[in-house]
């Protein structure tokens, strides 16, 4: 190692970096040799001492790498800086705690504003590296001095590190709009840079940046315009790099369609791109059609059908089928390319169109029934069940105009055992709607699909949607027709389309692996780096009402707010996940006599509604009329509209009753924290929770506001606890009376009761809730403050309170101080009252007040407590307090409720 | 940030492997090889997660270059980084291949360690590596002072791309335009896309820090003279005229200002010694499109085709046109062939399922045509033959996007050279990118 020959250097202490984690004391013996190359007249020499005892990865060199690397962080020569700026970050990834001691943070800091531009930007880099492992630190301070020192470096520095400073530059949030806009003045040169991650760094800053900018302002449509070439030329990079573009593209274009309204032609497939450069290409294509381009894209898409790639060709064919959803003018043409397709036989052609041409019916009710007649020629050759499906949909939707409909489903009906889920549920669902159109012939056809469906199968979905089609139609066939035949909601323009919560998080990740991936890092990541949730900047000045026409596709009026259709699979979910359904096994011991009843009502109907199958029907009519009712207040969906929140009826007419309630209770109710959110839409598909718990003259009500953040309308609401420390549980059913429309919020009072299951949580006022909507399901847990469960009949008598003190051991006493509360010993006491901690005494001893208090929870356990004032000293306001308790774990949680209830 | 580097063979024997970072494990080399190398289906994108490590991809006739990470990084830094690192190898020791990866294994070790750092890349300009990381292990002893600092404040300076004290007897420069134009055309004679993109590659030889200007006929800047000299009319409506193009995008070497390109639209640098790439750009209006393929193909019968293709050739009939091929796809039931064409040869390649035309040389405004008769071995197979496009490939002395070079001025305030002094070459080449037309 004492060579003098630096190619030799290299070579042993590559050899070194290799192998000191197998053999760590033999690397403790290479140290000597380091510390002396970190002294070396050569620049070159100590960076690579310095670059090289980064790398190796052993506890015990780590504390002799300090005093050197120190040394090298001040070096004179740029080059040694620059090394050192990285092996910062290679220290803090074996010890962070050593790197904070050392004091080595502050000094990568002060290497922001070093003279060299790549000492500069190695220092970002490694800065921002520590910083995603510290989410909360202000490591990277940035403020409009230091983000002018990032930008004059930008200018200077390589390519690589331009992208360093481009990438931590996203991070930063502008105070106002000039400063967004003065930012993006100086990164927009940038565009015209070679390297092609440089371009797309930079257009991720003026992505999010823009986001601040006004509308109106005339820099806002330069910018816009400026965006587009730099996006094309990404094009003619290798295809790797076109790879990236695209899908970075397609994110740009949902989130900002204007930009690249123009540039249709440049995504037109090549022959011989690569086949994923070609399947981005084409979903771009269907984002970008309007009425102006339709037809070019038209004979393109009829072009790629009859390619080689299988996937490709597929794809190119549901596209034909999406413009003509898309764009209305273009819908005959798109039918009469599809009808061609049909005719070239070639199997998945076949297929892949008759599941667009489904959609085209839906979209387009009464107009292309004329092709009928050529789909069913081609019943035979479809062998994949999506085909099947839709083939079976279209034969039972238009039932009446084929002749031979029953024949068709008939002959579907011989294989039903080998058939896949999807074709089954359809061919059920096909043959009951044939049967209420064409009652008369198709009898035994029913009876035997619903015999099929029901007794001979092993899949829990078919058999319950075949009971309740069975029994639909036995107890009430035009309510039947009614459901079954519902009108069907129209289908959306823009299929695919990102979450914008999703899409407005990967905006922030143009350019990295997440943009590719499509995916927030959280999804693909370990642990808990870069899995920083990243936002864009919120909207300045008046723009915002102005926004949702403006970014809406052209020729969508902005108030339609497009609804997903969702697939049958989904549906039948809902119907069935009854186990989420309000939990009243029985009945509540809860002191109002008012949700007592409401309880047992809610309880008959429902036990009669959900009753014992086997029953029969005869047990149903008392169902039966809810289910008529409950299928007005939703939207009837295809297929089956079943509502599955069968009790919401019933409930609409309970909730008045509480929320009438609840306006008397405001007077003397507990104290009521404020709402926080409990799930963020970001982890509920758009689904936004947030809530708080009230106690109102003896009943407990979750408080909850669910905003729905997503593109489609939300429905089918239900909610669940997890058995919990006190048996909090929901006394009804979740009422949501209309489905959520989005960027709708809804608030509700969900009435708990305390006769639920019982596990000890840790802590103990832990409570996990399941909440379920025609999406998902989703889970979260949240805390809730004691005092809801402290009951109206807690005041103890005086003999029992003093008995009771006496009898609890000294060590079941706990001790805690409430600070800086300056309130009096009467209105400490009133206050307490009001949530239900009763004042039995009053004492004064040597100027302090004395109150002597006792509670009662839920669960008929008592807690007292000696509460200590000291009114005649202003300056001491700590508050002592004193609790026993013969179960001492939940002091702690009542110290909690003291003080959120006295400090509010 | 990047994790490690793979170079593998074809066989997806590993040849290179530098792991940066702790989170990549050793398995990682062997998860790519069974998962991507030898795969069973063809690979469906170049970015691969397997088991939440992602794997980046690039492949250079048969080697296989892989960055590994498992973090969330800049994805297009990552691929960028591989090509650089691809030209970085080549500048070192030509082509890449099995053979010479293997004999410059130390090198290709040295340069990673230079060119990563802990994942993060570093200056990759080859003409500042080549001056500290050598094929003869012996510089460093020899090296003063100076020249250390000098090496070092070169690599991270903020012209890392060129040292200074160059000195040449003949200061001398070329400039190529390189241009490869792209065509799709429909079969009816419609062009459905078209675009040029081009490069300005400079070769300079010039003594000190030389700084240069570079001029062409870009619309907006001629525009923006023309109003700044209004008096010169006549000359300058001449020059905005026709003589003028749109270039849709340009992005350019490091070298140049970018920030001096956005506000004035002015290109100035100091060059990098020797060959590089100044710029790159797209243009899509006003292209000449040198030659128009007219194809015609009917189908007689089910076993035979017949094939009738005319080029026309479009420029000025004093220049020659070279290298002229095209390439006209047949069906795989393909049996035989008979071709019949007025100039140059035409063969059959059975490997290649398709008639390759070749012509030398072609003067502007000619025409040329070629028929053939394929016979087709009867198929079951209910598929129709897709009919790929008719593609060609050509060499013309001109640039089709119109672009022309009005000026490269040199300055050397410290050296005693003027800008009359450099003896400057300029050429124009006008390649075929992919230029096809569907039959």
């Amino acid at each position: 190692m004492q060579t003098d020959n630096l190619e030799l250097k290299k070579l042993v202490y590559l050899y070194l970096m290799n192998y000191a984690k197998s053999q760590p004391d033999m690397a403790i013996m290479a140290v000597n040799t380091f510390v002396k190359d970190c002294e070396d007249p050569n620049p070159l020499i100590r960076a690579l001492a310095v670059r090289t005892m980064g790398c190796i990865r052993v506890d015990k060199i780590t504390e002799y790498l300090c005093e050197p690397l120190r040394k090298c962080l001040k070096d004179e020569d740029p080059y040694v800086r620059k090394t050192a700026a990285v092996c910062v970050a290679k220290l803090h990834d074996i010890n962070a705690q050593l790197v904070e001691d050392q004091g080595f943070l502050d000094t990568l800091k002060d290497l922001i504003s070093d003279s060299n531009p790549m000492v500069v930007a190695n220092a970002v880099a490694a800065l921002s590296e520590i910083a995603e492992s510290h989410p909360s630190s202000n490591l990277l301070d940035l403020n409009p001095q230091s983000i002018n020192k990032l930008l004059t470096a930008l200018n200077e520095c390589t390519e690589w590190g331009q992208i360093f400073i481009l990438d931590c530059l996203a991070n930063y949030m502008p105070k106002d709009d000039r400063e967004a806009q003065s930012i993006c003045e100086r990164v927009t040169p940038r565009l015209s840079h070679a390297n092609s991650a440089v371009v797309l760094s930079a257009v991720k800053v003026l992505m999010k940046f823009m986001e601040m900018l006004s509308k109106d302002l005339d820099y806002y449509g330069t910018l816009l315009k400026k965006l587009a070439p730099p996006l094309v030329t990404l094009l003619s990079a290798e295809p790797e790099l076109q790879y990236v573009a695209l899908r970075n593209i397609n994110l740009i274009v949902q989130k900002r369609p204007e930009i690249l309204k123009h540039e249709m032609k440049v995504f037109f497939v090549k022959y011989n791109d690569p086949i994923y450069v070609k399947l981005e290409k084409l979903d771009i294509m269907i984002r970008l059609a309007s009425q102006a381009n339709i037809a070019q894209v038209l004979a393109e898409l009829k072009e790629y059908a009859t390619e080689v790639d299988v996937d490709f060709v597929r794809k190119a064919v549901r596209a034909i089928g999406r413009c003509a959803i898309k764009v209305e003018q273009s819908a005959e043409r798109c039918v009469s390319t599809l009808l061609d397709l049909i005719q070239t036989k070639v199997n998945y052609v076949v297929q892949e169109a008759i599941v667009v041409i489904k959609d085209i019916f839906r979209k387009y009710p009464n107009k292309y029934e004329s092709v009928i007649a050529t789909l069913c020629e081609n019943l035979d050759s479809l062998d994949e069940p999506e085909a099947r499906a839709a083939m079976i949909w279209i034969v039972g939707e238009y039932a009446e105009r084929i002749d031979n409909a029953d024949e068709l489903l008939e002959s579907f009906l011989e294989g039903f055992h080998d058939e896949s889920t999807q074709v089954q549920l359809q061919l059920l669902t096909a043959i009951v709607k044939l049967f209420l159109k064409k009652p008369t012939e198709t009898q035994e056809l029913v009876q035997q699909v619903l015999s099929l469906a029901t007794q001979d199968s092993d899949n829990p979905d078919l058999r319950d949607r075949g009971y309740i089609y069975w029994r639909l139609l036995s107890t009430d066939p035009v309510a039947a027709k009614e459901v079954v035949l519902a009108e069907k909601p129209l289908i959306s323009e823009e299929t695919d389309l990102i979450e914008p919560t999703l899409l407005d998080e990967l905006i922030c990740h143009i350019g990295t692996l997440a943009s590719v991936y499509h995916k927030p890092p959280g999804a693909f990541v370990e642990g808990g780096r870069g899995v920083v949730h990243k936002s864009l900047p919120p909207r300045t000045g008046s723009s915002e009402s102005a926004e949702s026409p403006d970014t809406a596709p052209a020729g969508v009026p902005a108030a339609d707010q497009p609804s997903v259709i969702p697939t049958q699979g989904d549906l039948l979910g809902d119907l069935l996940n009854l186990d989420l359904g309000p939990p009243v096994s029985g009945p509540p011991v809860a002191t109002s006599s008012v949700q007592m009843g409401a309880v047992d009502l809610l309880g008959g109907g429902l036990d009669s509604l959900m009753g014992d199958e086997s029953e029969g029907l005869r047990s149903d009519v008392g169902g039966s009329p809810a289910m008529g009712g409950g299928s007005g207040g939703f939207a009837p969906a295809p297929g089956t509209a079943v509502p599955s929140n069968t009790g919401a009826p019933l409930g609409s007419g309970l909730g008045d009753l509480f929320d009438l309630t609840g306006g008397v209770g405001t007077l003397s109710g507990s104290y009521v924290a404020p709402k926080t959110v409990w799930l963020p839409a970001m982890k509920a598909k758009g689904l936004e929770i947030s809530g708080t718990f009230s106690r109102q003259v003896g009943s407990i009500s979750m408080d909850l506001v669910l905003t729905n953040k997503a593109l489609q309308v939300m429905s089918d609401f239900a909610i669940q606890f997890n058995r919990n420390s006190f048996g909090l549980a929901p006394a009804a059913p979740l009422q949501v009376h209309a489905p959520l429309a989005p960027n709708q919020s809804v608030e509700i009072s969900l009435p708990l009761n305390t006769v639920g299951s019982v596990m000890k949580m840790d802590p103990l006022n832990n409570l996990q809730v399941a909440v379920k909507n025609n999406i998902d399901v989703f889970y979260f847990s949240t805390l809730y403050p004691l005092h809801i469960l402290f009951v109206e009949d807690g005041k103890m008598e005086r003999q029992m309170f003093l008995a009771t003190w006496k009898d609890i051991p000294n060590e079941n006493e706990t001790q805690f101080q409430i600070k800086d509360c300056s309130l009096n010993a009467d209105s400490v006491s009133s206050k307490l009252q009001g949530s239900n901690i009763f004042t039995i005494a009053k004492r004064n001893v040597e100027g302090q007040d004395m109150l002597y208090q006792s509670l009662k929870l839920t669960n008929g356990i008592w807690v007292l407590a000696e509460l200590r004032i000291q009114p005649s000293n202003p300056s001491f306001t700590d508050l002592e307090l004193s609790l026993k308790c013969r179960a001492p774990e939940v002091s702690q949680y009542v110290y909690q409720a003291y003080e959120t209830i006295l400090k509010n | 940030m990047i994790g490690g580097l793979f170079i593998y063979n074809h066989k997806g024997e590993v040849l290179i492997s530098r792991v940066y970072r702790d989170d990549i494990g050793r398995n990682a080399v062997d998860a790519f090889r069974v998962n991507v190398i030898h795969a069973r289906q063809q690979v469906r994108s170049p970015v691969t997660n397997i088991a939440r490590t992602s794997f980046f991809h690039v492949k250079r006739s048969n080697i296989w270059l892989a960055a590994v990470t498992k973090q969330n990084v800049n994805a297009a830094m990552v691929f960028e980084f591989l090509y650089k690192m691809c030209d970085v190898m080549t500048a070192y020791f030509g082509k890449i291949s099995e053979e010479n990866i293997k004999n410059n294994f130390v090198l290709i070790y040295e340069l990673l360690d230079e060119i990563l750092d802990f994942g993060y890349p570093q200056n990759s300009e080859t003409g500042a590596l080549k001056t500290f990381i050598t094929q003869q292990g012996i510089k460093s002893q020899h090296q003063t002072k100076e020249e250390q600092s000098q090496i070092t404040s070169q690599v991270t300076g903020q012209i890392g791309w060129r040292r200074e004290g160059i000195k040449y007897r003949r200061n001398e420069l070329f400039l190529d335009v390189l241009e490869s134009v792209n065509l799709l055309m429909s079969p009816q004679g419609q062009v459905l896309s078209a675009h040029v993109s081009g490069r300005v590659v400079m070769k300079s030889y010039l003594s000190g820090m030389p700084e240069c200007k570079f001029g062409m006929n870009d619309k907006i800047v001629i525009e923006k003279q023309g109003k700044g000299t209004a008096d010169e009319t006549g000359k300058s409506e001449l020059g905005s005229g026709k003589q003028s193009i749109a270039i849709d995008d340009c992005t350019f070497h490091q070298c140049v200002r970018l920030s001096k390109f956005d506000s004035e639209r002015s290109i100035s640098f100091i060059p990098p010694d020797g060959e590089f790439e100044l710029m790159r750009y797209r243009t899509t209006k006003d292209i000449i499109l040198p030659f128009r393929v007219i194809p015609l193909v009917r189908e007689v019968g089910r076993t035979k085709l017949e094939v009738k293709v005319v080029i026309k050739s479009n420029f000025k009939p004093s220049l020659l046109a070279q290298k002229i091929e095209v390439r006209i796809p047949t069906p795989l039931n393909t049996s035989g062939v008979q071709v019949i064409c007025m100039k140059g040869k035409a063969k059959y390649k059975a490997s290649e399922n398709a008639i390759v035309w070749k012509i030398k040389r072609m003067a502007g405004m000619k025409e040329s045509q070629i028929s053939a008769e394929i016979e087709l071995l009867p198929t079951n197979d209910k598929k129709k033959w897709a009919r790929p496009p008719i593609s060609m490939n050509f060499e013309v002395p001109f640039a089709p996007s119109g672009l022309k070079v009005r000026y490269l001025k040199v300055f050397e305030p410290k050296l005693n050279y003027s800008d009359h002094d450099v003896i400057k070459w300029v050429r124009y080449i006008g390649r075929s990118g992919i230029y096809e037309t569907r039959c």
